[in-house]
């Protein structure tokens, strides 16, 4: 990791991938990752709910690790390997989480969304049929005030299987 | 009978694509070219005057557009239904967190600092909270006494059926507020121009409502203001009327300092000053003979409205028409008032006054049956409204409806019976106690009375030449499914693939006024609307000799194409017309309240831990009658989701105020249910159809938040033999309750 | 988000020499930040006073769970996943282990740190009352070398704590042989998952069989009933080599709730988190002594 040269304010140089592709950004070292990948990056897709790590819709995969980007310091993304939600289809083609938040009614207003998909994914990472217990537990760091979590969990079980099929 | 090709069928979400990929646009995802920071300055007392408002010397006040009630053009108000409430406080505070000032600057960092070097001094005046306060009077804060609306209810003669009743029940049951937590916050971007006036775009329900009350603002007339919707993430009833808030606050920024604004909310603001759902007290006091039938009773049914009357008095409407619940009461008088205090004005939330007076009906009934000796379904059986019989309000109930079948259907569904028995055996040795709890019930449809015949609600559909047909509405999506609903509908009616029928974003300047997307109307009413609509479409084109049934997707696209080659465009309106045989009578109260009303039945089973007196809902069946069902993904969504609101309403959402302010406004301090804590929800339905919707189809978005607080309450009282009367509930007040039979060191 | 990030600096030297230097040079002045699951909820609320951070995050020197003989030693780098995750934590500490899980979500999980968690020093924090009944030892590290210290007594008051202005904590050293022994934790939020604790427990302890059969000795720690976690050692002894009646239970109740001190708060109140207290140590030594109902 770089240390912020040797002036202690002012901005600094970072340098990380976002969805497979190397950026370089000119940001303050305590501006959020969220906001860096908002504004900066113009990646709106990741959002925020609460900005104290507690809804989890800034939710993304930091070096594939689930983390709530509203309490990251850019500088701690230095060098790092990023994935949002912007990241998962490719192309036209959805992932299977995706396709499964749309067949199983996973998405009522859409704002939980990405970071509950990615918050998924890190789970089918992990375990690749997981039991309801799993799947409870895996979003339990992830509000939705719509679905009720009912169908989401349906979306996740048939993401598994369909990957198993595969 | 005609097989259906896309109603009743699951199909796509119409922006379901974009909402897994990130694509979708909310308002805080959106900017315009040399767009301002919007802020708030808002008061930090409860009542009082505004003194003397202190600009610190460490800012430079030049980089900032300032706005008071000074600059507002036209009626210092957010115009709803009264104009009371002021879009900023012009000399006098009466609630926590009114807004006082507006900020704008370039760098959203600064107004933080901005805020905080912004000083006033207030001379306090004694404020007021609750009901009970309200109504002592000493402090009038509204009116003349501080109750913003009444409402009397009259069937039958009450009065005399005291003499013959062998047993008189009395309870008090009261509901705290409850935050909506839509988990997009509250915001909207504003521009306004000297030729062309304002436009706004923001998260809300309701995009006339905020175009009237810019209107009136502004002084500006229907064409100088256009409203659009943005994606919007989540509301349940808490972006109907306080959006016309935060578009007013953008407006009046965008006006001073000629740049567009952008003013989005963070979640301590969002919750601290806007809207809440109301909190309640009923009282009952109910006649009932030896054999549990009920013979008449009275019901006082009291919401707190908070500081201004913004949407109390329909809030009040509501809940008290639903109060008596799905029970035939030969006499009843019903009084109800809604009234002041010095809080942020309580407003919409999914149900809105239903939740409320319910949760005391469903409650009594379990009360009822203890002191009459009747099990909670016996007594339940022995009440419910017939085919035939009348409401509250003398509606008569024509559909065939049969609650006692439904309830059957319900018990057996959640095994009621077996679990009951088998709970009642083992709560004496375990430390756990469970118990299953009941709740009957029902939710009209659609604006009260001739709510609906005043919206004069109006939907257009247009052809393209593409062959595709687009939806003109102002009914919005914010979860729901309105868009993909609607399209259902019009697909059908024209025969079209479900792919070729498009919604317009819902843009004042593009769309008729479809009314406001509450009461659970847009399937059923506007539905219908898109139904008519859509006819229209079809009948121009064979009128006209484009088009000649049975058509395929191909030659509809032909005859399109033709006519519009021929007229200029291709359009059809459709205007809300009320439908026959249903009276409502304003002035006497009584009527036809609602167009249909669903029915639900709801069992829940808890178990409740005797030694962190902690509750969990472990199963729950939501049974309910719905009259069609047009998307069986959608509407299950719609159950399910409004049950999770309800266990949150009832266990985990309890707002902690602090003269008059929301001290846990925090999503760590304010609870609602994660995936960890909601049961398995098991929803089903039956159809008996509609003829005043859509495909026969009823109003199902709030009828969920109607069952689940009494189910859960009832199930913890059969769980721990204690009555409890009041949500939330939370382990505390268990404990407190359960404590008064314990000793110092807590043993019984 | 209610600061604004040019108010506020943060560096990154990448390793543990390095960062001690900077807490020397200038005392007070660095304010450590790990994970930030704290410290960025203080930085969005508006409410961090510190103007100059310096990350430890992922520094090697703080990341390794070593195992010696006697005890493990985690660095206090290391995140609640890598605790939950560990094969010698979940088995040989399974209260560090459950804590780890009880913590936040996932995402919460992946970031927050055990040292951290000290650091921090929230009563209602979930994996101290593990630390005092597995009676570890932390190891303090500055420029002018490492001491170790026994995290009981650490916490000398509300938010302060026996760490110098220009120390980090290393490692925490959890003494290993607790294999034996009955553990017991619980947690009581205000739903299962993401909450802050009205009441947690953690609790080991050991029978004696002779004669007949007794409490060898028991370890009990509480949170949320005190401006620190509480080890209940005055209750420990008192019940030392007592058979497991429904008398020794109503007085380890009673002695729990004069043991503590809970409060009022927004969460919750001080008379329910009494009883409660009570209750849990006192299902914890009615399963100890093999009765009792389990909750499920």
């Amino acid at each position: 990791m770089k240390t912020n040269s040797s002036e202690h304010r002012g901005q600094c140089n970072l340098s990380f991938t976002v969805n497979g592709r190397t950026v370089e950004v000119r940001v303050f070292p305590m501006e959020r990752l969220l906001d860096v990948l908002r504004h900066t990056l113009g990646l709106t897709g990741t959002k925020e709910g609460c900005g104290e790590g507690e809804c989890g819709s800034c939710a993304i995969l930091m070096n594939g690790e689930l983390v709530n980007s509203c309490l990251i310091p850019a500088l701690q993304a230095a060098d790092a390997n990023l994935t949002t939600i912007e990241g998962l289809a490719v192309g036209p083609q959805l992932s299977a989480l995706q396709q499964a938040f749309l067949e199983c009614g996973g998405a009522q207003c859409g704002i939980c969304t990405p970071g509950m998909i990615l918050a998924s994914q890190q789970l089918l990472s992990k375990h690749s049929s997981p039991g309801m217990e799993d799947i409870r537990e895996a979003l339990a760091g992830n509000l939705c005030r719509c679905t009720g979590y009912i169908q989401i969990f349906e979306a996740v079980a048939q993401a598994a299987r369909v990957k198993a099929d595969v | 009978m005609i097989e259906e090709n896309v109603i009743g069928k699951s199909v796509p979400r119409k922006e379901g694509r974009d909402k897994v990929t990130g694509a979708a646009r909310y308002i805080d995802d959106m900017t315009l070219p040399g767009m301002l920071y919007g802020a708030t300055v808002r008061s930090q007392v409860p009542r009082g005057a505004i003194k003397k408002i202190s600009f610190d010397s460490t800012i430079d006040w030049s980089e900032f557009a300032i706005v008071s009630a000074r600059d507002i053009p036209g009626k210092n108000c957010i115009a709803l239904i009264g104009d009371d409430q002021p879009c900023l406080a012009d000399g006098r505070v009466n609630h926590p967190e009114e807004a006082i000032l507006l900020l704008a600057h370039a760098n959203p960092h600064l107004l933080r600092k901005a805020i905080a070097a912004i000083s006033i001094e207030y001379e306090t005046l004694p404020a007021i909270f609750t009901i009970e306060e309200s109504e002592q009077q000493s402090q009038i804060i509204w009116g003349t006494d501080n109750i913003f609306k009444t409402f009397l209810i009259a069937k039958g003669d009450v009065d005399s059926v005291w003499a013959e009743a062998d047993y008189i029940v009395e309870g008090e049951y009261s509901t705290g507020a409850q935050e909506q937590l839509y988990i997009e916050n509250n915001g909207m971007i504003a521009v306004f121009d000297g030729e062309t006036g304002i436009t706004v775009w923001g998260s809300l329900q309701c995009p006339y409502y905020i175009h009237k009350a810019l209107m009136a603002l502004f002084s500006l007339p229907e064409d100088k203001v256009r409203i659009v919707q943005m994606e919007t993430g989540g509301a349940f009833g808490g972006k109907e009327d306080y959006p016309s808030m935060i578009a007013a606050h953008a407006a009046l920024l965008a006006m001073k300092s000629l740049r567009p604004v952008k003013i989005i909310y963070d979640r301590t603001e969002d919750m601290t000053a806007t809207t809440k759902r109301h909190p309640s007290r009923t009282r009952h006091r109910t006649a009932v003979s030896k054999d549990g039938k009920i013979l008449g009773g009275e019901i006082e049914f009291t919401i707190d409205g908070g500081a201004y009357a913004t949407l109390s008095s329909v809030v009040l409407s509501r809940g008290t028409i639903h109060a008596g619940g799905p029970y035939n009461w030969p006499n009843i008088r019903i009084r109800s008032k809604a009234v002041a205090t010095n809080a942020p004005p309580h407003g919409a939330f999914r149900g809105f006054g239903a939740p409320q007076s319910l949760f005391a009906m469903e409650r009594h009934m379990d009360r009822i049956a203890q002191v009459v000796g009747l099990s909670p379904v016996e007594i339940r059986r022995r009440n419910f409204l017939k085919t035939g019989q009348t409401t509250t309000t003398e509606q008569m109930v024509q559909e065939n409806i049969d609650l006692e079948k439904l309830l059957d259907r319900a018990l057996k569904l959640s095994d009621y019976a077996n679990k009951k028995a088998h709970f009642d055996r083992e709560n004496e040795e375990s430390q756990i106690k469970r118990g299953v709890g009941i709740a009957a019930f029902l939710h009209g449809a659609g604006f009260t009375g001739s709510g609906e015949r005043y919206l004069a609600s109006v939907v257009g559909i247009e052809g393209c030449t593409d062959g595709t047909v687009r939806l003109l509405v102002s009914s919005t999506e914010f979860g729901q499914g309105t868009n993909t609903v609607l399209c259902q509908i019009a697909a059908e009616v024209l025969d079209l693939p479900y792919g070729n029928v498009e919604i317009a974003q819902p843009d004042t300047s593009q769309v008729p006024n479809s009314g406001p997307t509450v009461a659970s109307r847009t399937a059923m009413v506007v539905g219908n609307l898109v139904q008519s609509a859509a006819l229209g479409i079809k009948q121009t084109l064979i009128a006209g000799g484009d088009l000649r049934t049975p058509y395929s997707a191909e030659e509809f696209r032909a005859a399109c194409r033709n006519y519009i080659a021929k007229h200029g465009d291709l359009r059809s309106f459709a205007r809300y017309d009320p439908p026959p045989g249903v009276f409502w009578d304003d002035e006497n109260y009584r009527g036809a309240a609602y167009a249909a009303y669903a029915w639900a039945i709801y069992v829940a089973e808890v178990a409740v831990d005797s030694l962190t007196y902690s509750v969990t809902v472990e199963d729950f069946v939501a049974l309910q009658e719905v009259g069609r069902v047009l998307h069986p993904l959608l509407a299950k969504g719609q159950i399910a989701g409004g049950v999770a609101q309800g266990i949150g309403f009832a266990l985990y959402e309890k707002v902690v105020w602090q003269n008059g302010r929301m001290e846990n406004g925090q999503m760590t301090n304010y609870i609602m249910p994660t995936s960890a804590d909601i049961p398995p929800i098991r929803v089903y339905f039956e159809e008996m159809g509609n003829v005043h919707g859509a495909y026969g189809a009823k109003g199902i978005g709030e009828l969920p938040m109607d069952g689940p607080a009494p189910a859960i309450v009832n199930a913890v009282v059969d769980a721990t033999g204690t009555n409890f009367d009041f949500v939330p509930l939370m382990p505390e007040n268990i404990f407190a309750e359960v404590s008064k039979t314990l000793s110092p060191d807590g043993e019984r | 988000m209610r600061s604004n990030p040019t108010d506020y600096d943060l560096v990154a030297p990448g390793n543990l020499q390095t960062v001690i230097s900077l807490l020397a040079e200038q005392p007070g002045k660095w304010l450590p930040v790990a994970g930030g699951t704290d410290v960025m909820v203080q930085y969005a609320a508006g409410k961090l006073t510190k103007r100059n951070l310096v990350s430890i995050w992922n520094l090697p020197e703080l990341r390794n769970i070593e195992m010696l003989p006697d005890e493990i030693r985690i660095g206090a780098g290391c995140t609640y996943t890598h605790l939950r995750e560990h094969e010698i934590v979940s088995r040989e500490f399974p209260l560090l282990a459950q804590a780890a899980r009880w913590t936040g979500g996932i995402a919460n999980q992946n970031r927050g740190t055990l040292g951290g968690n000290i650091v921090n020093a929230s009563p209602a924090a979930d994996s101290l009352p593990a630390m005092l009944a597995y009676e570890a030892e932390l190891i303090l590290v500055s420029v002018r070398g490492q001491r170790r210290v026994p995290y009981v007594g650490f916490h000398t008051g509300y938010k302060t704590m026996d760490l110098a202005t220009d120390e980090l904590i290393q490692a925490v050293c959890l003494p290993r042989g607790f294999a034996d022994y009955f553990h017991y934790t619980r947690k009581v939020g205000a739903r299962n998952a993401q909450a802050i604790s009205k009441i947690c427990m953690a609790a080991v302890g050991r029978l004696r069989v002779s004669m007949n059969t007794v409490i060898g000795e028991v370890r009990i720690a509480l949170g949320s009933v005190a401006p620190v976690p509480l080890r209940l050692t005055k209750l420990e002894q008192t019940v030392q080599g007592k058979a497991i009646d429904a008398d020794l239970l109503q007085l380890a109740k009673r002695q729990t709730m004069a043991a503590i001190q809970p409060i009022d708060d927004i969460r919750s109140t001080a008379k329910y988190r009494s009883v409660v207290a009570g209750n849990l140590v006192a299902e914890f030594l009615e399963q100890l002594g093999g009765g009792g109902s389990r909750h499920g």
